[in-house]
């Protein structure tokens, strides 16, 4: 009760736990601000304006760089996603099967597409197939073209994407379907799908990301003028004005659509993550 | 009474090394209203699931209706169609409304038009009197209302037996009354039901048989007054009491072996 019979335990000498913590923190803070600064004082701004930040040229390439890159690159994409999507439920659907040699092949398909970096799936598209096939044209030109060869990469990855939503959907979802008389493809189209979409409609959504970038890829199977997107179009006007304003100008087309849709991402996940409460 | 709606001969079903039915014979009469009751790990709920074939049988055949489950080729869908199941943890689906809960199954498994679909799930949520909730989703709902919808889907597809899977182990206590109420109503209208249940006052008062299963094999069965007013044997008596009075209930080694 008294000081006198409980010992206090002698307080150590030096810094407290919670002193120590904030003197850490404000290293850290100091740190930080030091290394922004020293950067910022080192670039060469001056020559970086020159570069990079032209505003005639920046001017001169209004409305091209919306009206036809953007657009390219928003049509790449969408098709690509589109072909991915119907290829990637495809593929989840035989990961899933109960055929072996379905599960199999899913596999393989998975691991190979995945694992590969999708420019080399766009230089194969652009030369083996011609090769393998000659006379056969692969509808759409280069549209058809882009929209396979993206597609081919997105499918892996959604692939194993839907599986998992699929999975997710508790297994009396599907006993109570089957148990309605639901044949197995008619609950996996009314009452699974439906469900795993939901469940994995930010990740899908962060893969339209993933394939709104990867669209630049397309310089490698030889477009036309009409035919070129953000990033050929962008690096076309820099050589030719010989300066990289147009680089940057492309870059924050980019930017324009990927950060809405990752500010949508995000909103979606954290209504997900209300339902679940 | 003629034929049985639900006959099952020398039923069998082992998960792997675990033999969780030894031999189930069972029939159940038109009409009949029979409850299941046994301690949890008695094989009871495995048996029902039998008899939709939701769980494959190891051995032996299941009858509904007439018509092989377990003959390779039957249509099992179009039997399923013929078969209500109520489970313990509702699975109404999330992703629509209470109506269309109701209705989707009839259109895409009937083939039944809109109005019709619509008209009959409009009936069946008024005979669970739920009528109100019909354009609100499953996640508002109490556990006793979305119980009380998951039978209305089931009757909405006009079945001939209706199997009960511990239909009110998943709920508060105080919401165990409406769907008792609603199963009640479905027995005096003459509805074929197969209820697995820890329910007692129900069994005793709505069942026309009990059968008390343990270690998956069928102890006793008969009435409710002689099987759970007067049993036979000493295992019912046993878990009886500690189901009637669990407070009194003496610690003990768990062992299943009969």
């Amino acid at each position: 009760m008294t000081d006198t019979d409980v010992p206090l335990q002698p307080r150590k000498k030096g810094l407290t736990r919670r002193q120590k913590r904030s003197l850490s923190r404000g290293a850290q803070y100091v740190v930080f601000v030091a290394a922004v600064i020293a950067f910022a004082v080192s670039a060469d701004w001056g020559r970086l304006k020159n570069q990079f930040a032209q505003a005639d040229i920046a001017e001169q390439m209004f409305p091209d760089v919306i009206t036809l890159a953007l657009k390219n690159t928003v049509l790449y994409t969408l098709s690509g996603f589109v072909v991915g999507l119907v290829l990637g439920l495809v593929i989840a659907l035989m990961r899933l099967s109960s055929v072996g040699p379905y599960r199999w092949f899913a596999g393989v398909y998975i691991e190979i597409f995945r694992g590969l970096p999708a420019l080399l799936i766009f230089i194969f598209i652009g030369v083996a197939v011609p090769l393998a096939f000659p006379g056969t044209e692969i509808i759409g030109g280069t549209y058809g073209k882009v929209a396979l060869a993206l597609g081919l990469v997105a499918a892996a990855y959604m692939a194993e994407t839907i599986r998992a939503g699929i999975q997710a959907v508790p297994k009396g979802q599907l006993e109570a379907a089957r148990s309605l008389g639901f044949s197995p493809a008619r609950a996996m189209v009314s009452i699974i799908i439906p469900q795993a979409f939901r469940i994995i409609l930010p990740p899908l959504t962060n893969e339209l990301v993933l394939l709104f970038k990867d669209s630049s890829l397309v310089l490698f199977l030889g477009v036309t003028l009409e035919e070129r997107e953000l990033s050929k179009y962008g690096r076309d006007l820099a050589s030719t004005t010989a300066n990289s304003t147009p680089i940057l100008v492309a870059g924050l087309c980019y930017l324009l659509v990927t950060i809405p849709l990752g500010f949508v991402v995000r909103r979606m996940e954290a209504k997900a993550q209300e339902a679940v409460k | 009474m003629s034929r049985p709606e639900i006959q099952v001969q020398g039923l069998h079903k082992s998960f792997g090394d675990n033999e969780v039915l030894r031999g189930i014979d069972l029939e159940i009469g038109h009409g009949e209203v029979v409850c299941v009751i046994g301690p949890s790990g008695s094989g009871k709920s495995t048996l029902l699931r039998c008899v939709n074939l939701l769980e494959e049988p190891t051995k032996g055949r299941v009858f509904v209706g007439g018509t092989e489950l377990t003959d390779p080729d039957v249509d099992i869908d179009a039997v399923r169609r013929r078969i209500g199941m109520v489970f313990q943890q509702f699975n109404l689906f999330p992703h629509l409304s209470v109506t269309e809960n109701l209705t989707l199954p009839q259109r895409r498994v009937l083939g039944r038009g809109k109005a019709e679909a619509a008209k009959v799930a409009a009936e069946n949520l008024e005979r669970v009197g739920l009528a109100e909730k019909a354009d609100a989703y499953p996640s508002s709902l109490s556990g006793g209302q979305q119980q009380r919808v998951a039978i209305a889907r089931s009757l909405s597809m006009g079945p001939e037996v209706m199997l009960f899977d511990e239909p009110t182990s998943a709920l508060d206590p105080e919401l165990v009354g409406d769907v008792l109420a609603v199963m009640r109503r479905l027995a005096q209208e003459g509805m074929t039901m197969m209820v697995v249940t820890h329910e007692m006052t129900f069994a005793r008062e709505v069942a026309d048989r009990v059968v008390f299963m343990d270690a998956g094999a069928i102890v006793e069965d008969g009435s409710p007054a002689q099987v759970i007013g007067n049993p036979a044997h000493e295992r019912t008596r046993h878990f009886l009491s500690r189901l009637l009075d669990p407070a009194m209930a003496e610690v003990e080694e768990h062992d299943n072996a009969p």
